[in-house]
């Protein structure tokens, strides 16, 4: 004796919010019935067991005939199978796209490719989130990738007209799309303690400042509709960057600037004598980081380089955030002052990135 | 050539990839009307062409307008091999034959295909010019109206009633035909879909040409229904009530039934003259006049009643001929005369049958109790598709069967009238039901005739409780009965129960709220063959009916009420048991006594054990009446003789102790005896099977809190609804294992099944909260052997809680609105309904609301201080509006909480903050309703009927994910499609929506299933009346601003 079938439609379609999560989540039928009881929510109307195995099941039904739809999310406004109030299919799309962060870093720079899918078992056992979760979050990206890639125009701009999402996961989605086209190291041990957040912040500043579509108006993305994609960093720029050298390798310039920041930080930091020390070591690093990025292997290197370089020192030596800050900023506008030094412009847009980048990244 | 037909293919989206190679699909389409058949250009590799075509034009008679559906196929180009077909759009035009209905179809129709199912969509546009037609004997009917709405729809004011029409058509079952073996299952599909919705096209024709031939213009209940007959053939056939209906022109607010349910029960008869004029309608006799009588066999049927009641008149408003007198006295000539008015007007009609639920007021005058009629046949193949004889002889017979039975409660027509088949291989039962009563003639013929007549008499029987007084003779009973004097009037007779397949009157008086009863029979039948297997299917039907009929009383008792209305009894064969259902809604009729509670009687009471055993049942029996009247808050008020007609409203401390008294359990038998004449219920336990009934009586679960379920159109006691709506189907099929099962266990597992099904529908619909599940209609069927198979479509519809919260004060509240909305009414003037009886009350009527109520000596109504009556009027209006913007509101919050209870990790990207605003979708909201009105708006414009038939297959079921993914699937994409015809036809609900058919076919051997489905409804246009709310003195011209883009819900 068993229940041969067991629907449930509704002319609205009918879907709650936490089953729909359970069903992302990758969770199978039995394992959300299960957790939906602890949930309590079998008190809420007096109903059995079986009653929230066949509500979980009808509802998972219906996820996986939206899915479909939800995988080109346009379509699923003026389809005709489901009727679904407008907030609510918001509600269904910006959910399907969300995605777990800590999913996302461990994909974060890898190629979006078959091989990288063989990976997801791994992937799944190491960060505790069911394989199908995974393979959905995956082919997100893959297939928003896919679509972007091809597109002119400003990315954010184009993940939010294509997939429908709000503007912070569209966002979040230009950097993994970011990261994966210019395929930035981030899985050394070093970079572990480095989150999917730290990354997608500086993910942000490279894609407002340093990308094609960054030229001119360096803050507004939306003046630069026309200009072409802004996935790729300008080369331009990036062989500018060789100019900034004369900041170490000019002696003079050298000690100079050490002066003038030193002039300025007296008294102001905590760390002071280290600095002092340090300077032209740290100096060294940043415009070393900045000559080398025309190679594609040290673009890709950048944030291993940041942390190597300049972060782990300055945590050795125990500089707290502000005093980073006071020193960075310092740095930066005591360049201005150098007499000799003719590259503001190309020193500016370098340095305020890589200072917001280099911020977001120090901690432990 | 009185027509022409124009149809232009605009595009197509969302098209399916046809080729392979190129991931792209070339597609042309084909557009069929008739014989005739264009073609559009190939657009070549895209998924979503743009064709825009010229206007293909059709020059066609239009009974073949009537008659076909228009085909619009959609292929991909092959240059090679043969075109593929994506799929098709059958679209009906028959709401475009209507003047007053649509004027274009125009939008996007999901491509169907009966393998695959939606495929893409298509754009279309299609016009039809008719030229007039004089010609006197033409076979067309271009322009009746039909409704599937069983009352008088919103926008319209019936005229005339002119009563049943019928017909029916028979064909072969392309499925059966020997061609079937050779060509594809989709060919198969497509020929029984197409072969449908022809006959489906000329039975429409047909019964409109009846329609017109008794004078009429519309059709109202229009009930089709298809019985797959197998190897003997398929039979469409129809039934419905002929009126003359006449538009309300001025946009005066017909309002909802919800406004006026409520306001009824005080409402004053109208004096004034006839102000609209009646146009002249005479219904030209029917020829033919039977006046054979079947005869009972024994074989082909059996049939109930319960009872009912009634001895005067109390006609209702203008029929004016009652007065208050008892049976005889000075009433009695003028009844006789009204009588025979009345009989020769139905008289004249072979069949007194109305397939209306819902009346005008002053429409029903007596009810006398459920009649029905079954026969078992045994079919045989039609031998000649033109001369339906044999199936139309059947169908004569059981009404000829009904008809005396209404004769037999002295009644002299059947209401809620009804049919419908049960199939299993070569038996068929055919099954009629319906409610005896006496209409008053006012409608049954020209409105001039009685006019003057009438409206001499003054009408005094409170039209609150008039239907339920019994319409046969007290001395001369047909079945015999418990009579009482009518608990609101005082003077005449009623039965102690009443049930009814109508929906409760709008001006009923009720106390409390209503539910849904279910009574549930599974009985055990041998596998037998011809005519042995019908005989013995004609032996247990008794039996069944009996039983279900105990069910139902006994469940009735045990909710402390005293009447049913909505009753649908249904017997479902298969090859090995017989199902049946019977379900209604309970209410307590303030009319009717109060019902005794139950009372157990051992055979043997010698035992002590038992005893104890039968007074431990005893106590939860009275111990579960008593909860059930506080549930239902059933607290009747005993109306003390010297009380009537006093108009002293009642002192309110009365009630208190009533209520007080009957929270306590044991009381409540004692509290009956105050009516000495009621005895309590006897059930004796004497075996095994009773005590299994008093178990199942005893473990129906209540609805759980915030929920209330009625398979009528509106639930007594509940009529502030919000505009939360949501129409739903359910199938269940359920498996029983081979093991040698007994009628219990079955009856068991049965009961389960239902049971457990509502109880997935509350936990599903909890969200809306306090909800009712309105028009809960459960069908049963017997699919295969070991399958059952319950589907049930309804409405969930939440109301406001604040309303129902204190009972006393609710009661109070209640009065009050009727009170109001009576006033409103009468500020308002011409109202669909009253129109008919009162047209123009002069201003000055309102004065009269007092005595009204008092006169109605309703208990509640009474209870009214009419001193701060203005006072709590104009509060009352503030409360509306207070709550109308609740409602709005409250609608807004339930999405943002949603929103905020989303269950986001702490891990999770980021939290949601869509505050985007979407761009309009261009898909038109379409709400569904069985129900023959939408909440909190006015229906505007009723835009034709919605009638569509759809077989979908599968040969993969285990790849799309088994029956229930297929079901599932199907069912989804039914309501896309009418969705989309109503959208098309620029409409923006079905009212009166239901599944009258869902034939559900499995072979998972072969991985294969199919499912046929069929479904109908009332397309139309709707307006939210908030101003209606918030100015109620206001004539509703300026009305409303279109919602035709809907909201959310």
């Amino acid at each position: 004796m068993s229940m041969e079938l067991d629907v449930f439609v509704g002319n609205t379609t009918i879907m709650d919010e936490e089953v729909y999560q359970l069903w992302l989540d990758g969770y199978t039928v039995s394992d959300a019935v299960k957790i939906r009881m602890e949930g309590g929510v079998l008190s809420e109307c007096e109903a059995t067991s079986e009653v929230l195995l066949s509500d979980t099941m009808d509802q998972f039904r219906t996820f996986q005939m939206c899915e479909r739809l939800l995988q080109s999310p346009t379509k699923l406004a003026n389809q005709l199978l489901f009727q679904i109030p407008p907030q609510r299919q918001a509600m269904l799309i910006e959910r399907y796209y969300e995605f777990d962060s800590v999913f996302a870093r461990e994909v974060l720079g890898k190629k979006l490719s078959k091989g990288t899918k063989k990976d997801l078992d791994d992937i799944s056992s190491k960060t505790g989130i069911a394989l199908k979760s995974c393979r959905r979050q995956f082919d997100n990206f893959k297939r928003v990738f896919k679509v972007v890639e091809e597109l002119r125009g400003p990315l954010v701009e184009n993940i939010q007209h294509h997939f429908l999402l709000s503007d912070a996961l569209a966002r979040d989605y230009a950097a993994i799309v970011f990261f994966a086209n210019s395929r930035f190291e981030t899985g050394k041990r070093k970079l572990q303690y480095l989150s999917f957040q730290d990354f997608a912040f500086c993910a942000g500043q490279l894609i407002s400042y340093w990308t094609v579509g960054a030229v001119g108006e360096t803050t507004l993305w939306k003046s630069i509709m026309m200009e072409d994609m802004d996935v790729e960093l300008e080369k331009e720029f990036l062989h500018d960057l060789k100019d900034l050298k004369v900041l170490i390798n000019d002696k003079d310039m050298l000690d100079q600037h050490k002066s003038l920041v030193c002039g300025q930080l007296k008294g102001k930091i905590k760390v002071f004598n280290e600095m002092e020390a340090n300077f032209k070591n740290l100096s060294r690093a940043l415009v070393n980081i900045a000559s080398k990025l025309t190679h594609t292997k040290d673009v890709r290197d950048l944030f291993i380089d940041l942390v190597e370089k300049f972060i782990e020192p300055c945590r050795s030596e125990r500089w707290t955030v502000g005093d980073l800050r006071l020193f960075l900023t310092h740095y930066i506008s005591c360049a201005h002052t150098l007499d000799t030094f003719r590259h503001q412009i190309i020193w500016d847009r370098y340095m305020s990135v890589i200072k917001s980048c280099i911020l977001k990244m120090y901690h432990d | 050539m009185p027509g022409k037909l124009k149809a232009k293919i605009v595009a197509g989206r969302h098209l399916p990839v046809m080729d392979r190679a190129s991931d792209l699909t070339d597609a042309f389409v084909e557009v069929k009307f008739g014989n005739t058949t264009f073609k559009t250009d190939v657009c070549p590799k895209s998924l979503n062409p743009q064709w825009n075509s010229e206007w293909f034009k059709f020059e066609v008679d239009d009974e073949e307008l009537q008659d076909e559906p228009l085909q619009i196929t959609v292929l991909d180009h092959d240059t090679y091999s043969a075109n593929d077909a994506i799929g098709k759009v059958y679209i009906d035009i028959d709401p475009l034959l209507c003047s007053e209905a649509a004027t274009v179809i125009s939008g996007w129709f999901p491509i169907y295909d009966t393998i695959h199912g939606i495929r893409g969509e298509i754009n279309v546009l299609v016009k039809v010019d008719l030229f007039n037609d004089l010609n006197r004997f033409r076979q067309s009917s271009c322009g009746v109206k039909f409704f599937c709405t069983t009352s008088v729809p919103q926008c319209y004011r019936a005229v005339v009633v002119h009563g049943f029409v019928e017909e029916l058509v028979v064909n072969e079952d392309p499925e059966y035909q020997w061609i079937d073996r050779i060509r594809t299952p989709r060919a198969s599909n497509e020929a029984r879909q197409r072969l449908i919705s022809l006959m489906s096209g000329e039975l429409q024709r047909k019964i409109g040409l009846k329609v017109l031939e008794m004078g009429g213009n519309a059709v109202m209940g229009y009930l089709q229904c298809f019985d797959l007959e197998g190897e003997s053939g398929l039979v469409v056939r129809a039934i419905g009530t002929a009126c003359t209906l006449e538009k309300l022109t001025n946009t005066v607010a017909p309002s909802a039934p919800l406004n006026s349910s409520p306001s009824k029960d005080v409402k004053e008869p109208g004096f004034g003259e006839e102000v609209c004029p009646v146009p002249l309608c005479s219904g030209p006799p029917t020829p033919l006049r039977t006046q054979t009588f079947s005869s009972f066999s024994p074989s082909k049927s059996y049939s109930r009643q319960s009872s009912s009641s009634d001895t005067e008149l109390s006609l209702t408003p203008k029929t004016g001929m009652g007065s208050g007198g008892s049976t005889g006295k000075e009433g009695g000539p003028l009844k006789t005369l009204l009588r025979q008015q009345t009989q020769s007007a139905l008289e004249q009609r072979e069949f007194p049958f109305f397939t209306l639920t819902g009346f005008p007021p002053g429409f029903l005058v007596h009810v006398g109790g459920v009649v029905s009629a079954r026969s078992v046949k045994l079919l045989d193949r039609i031998h000649n598709p033109d001369e339906p004889e044999t199936r139309d002889a059947w169908w004569e017979e059981l009404r000829q069967e009904m008809k005396s039975h209404a004769k037999a409660l002295g009644c002299h027509a059947v209401v809620g009238y009804s049919e419908s088949t049960s199939i299993c291989e070569e038996v068929c039962i055919l099954s009629a039901s319906g409610t005896a009563a006496i209409l008053s003639s006012r409608w049954l013929q020209d409105g001039f005739v009685d006019g003057y007549t009438e409206h001499r008499f003054e009408e005094t029987a409170p039209p609150g409780c008039g239907f339920c007084h019994i319409p046969y003779d007290e001395c001369n009973m047909p079945f015999p009965a418990q009579l009482t004097h009518c608990c609101c009037c005082r003077k005449s007779k009623v039965p102690d129960v009443l049930f009814t397949t109508i929906d409760l009157p709008t001006d009923a008086s009720v106390t409390g709220k209503g539910c849904l009863i279910q009574a549930r029979l599974c009985r055990i039948k041998k596998k037998a063959q011809g005519e042995g297997n019908a005989t013995a299917i004609s032996n247990l039907l008794p039996f069944m009916e009996y039983e279900l009929h105990t069910q139902l009383m006994n469940k009735l008792k045990l909710r402390g009420m005293n009447a049913l209305f909505g009753l649908r009894v249904q017997i479902s064969v298969g090859e090995t048991m017989l199902l049946g259902l019977a379900s209604a809604t309970g209410v307590y009729l303030t009319a009717l006594p109060n019902p005794g509670g139950i009372q157990i009687a051992g055979k043997t009471p010698s035992d002590i054990t038992y005893e104890q055993h039968i007074s431990n049942i005893q106590r939860k029996i009275s111990d579960t009446i008593a909860r059930n009247k506080e549930l239902y808050e059933i607290n009747p008020m005993e109306v003390m003789d010297e009380m009537i007609g006093s108009p002293i409203p009642e002192p309110r401390q009365r009630s208190r102790l009533f209520r007080s008294h009957s929270e306590s359990s044991d009381e409540v038998s004692e509290l009956d005896l105050s009516h000495g004449k009621k005895d309590a219920f006897v059930l004796e336990i004497d075996d095994t099977d009773a005590v299994e009934d008093i178990h199942s009586l005893l473990t129906d679960a209540p609805a759980p809190s915030g929920f209330y379920s009625c398979n009528t159109e509106i639930m007594p006691g509940i009529n502030n609804w919000t505009s939360g709506l949501q129409m739903f189907t359910s199938v269940r099929v359920f498996r029983l294992s081979n093991a040698n099962l007994t009628n219990q266990s079955l009856n068991k597992i049965f009961t389960d099944l239902c049971e457990n099904l509502l109880k997935s529908l509350y936990f599903k619909l909890r969200s809306m909260v306090p909800c009712c599940l309105c028009h809960l209609n459960f069908t049963v069927a017997v699919p295969e052997d070991e399958l059952i198979q319950v589907a049930v479509t309804a409405v969930a519809m939440s109301f406001d809680r604040d309303q129902s919260q204190d009972t006393f004060r609710q009661s109070e509240d209640r009065s009050l609105m009727k009170a109001m909305a009576e006033n409103e009414e009468q500020l308002q003037f011409p109202l669909e309904l009253s129109a008919e009886s009162s047209s123009t009350k002069p201003p000055n009527s309102t004065k009269g609301l007092p005595e009204g109520s008092v006169s109605s000596a309703t208990p509640r109504a009474s209870s009214v201080d009419y001193s701060s009556f203005t006072d709590r009027c104009s509060s009352w209006i503030e409360q509306l509006r207070l709550k109308a913007h609740t409602i709005r509101r409250g609608s807004v919050k339930t999405t943002s909480s949603l929103e905020k209870a989303s269950p986001l990790t702490d891990g999770r990207s980021r939290s949601l903050r869509s505050t985007r605003s979407y761009s309009g979708s261009s898909v038109t909201v379409v709400k569904m309703t069985p129900l023959s009105f939408i909440p909190g708006t006015k229906i505007v414009k009723y835009l034709g009927i919605i009638n569509m038939f759809f077989i979908r297959e599968t040969t993969s079921l285990r790849e799309e994910g088994g029956v229930s993914c297929f079901l599932h699937a199907f069912i989804a994409e039914v309501f896309a499609m009418v969705r989309a015809h109503v959208a098309a036809l620029g409409g923006n609900a079905v009212v009166s929506y239901s599944m009258k058919e869902c034939v559900f076919m499995e072979n998972p051997n072969k991985n294969q299933a199919q499912c046929l489905i069929n479904v109908s409804g009332d397309a139309v246009v709707f307006i939210r009346d908030s101003e209606l709310e918030t100015t109620p003195q206001q004539p509703q011209s300026a009305s409303t601003h279109t919602s035709s883009s809907g909201d959310g819900t």
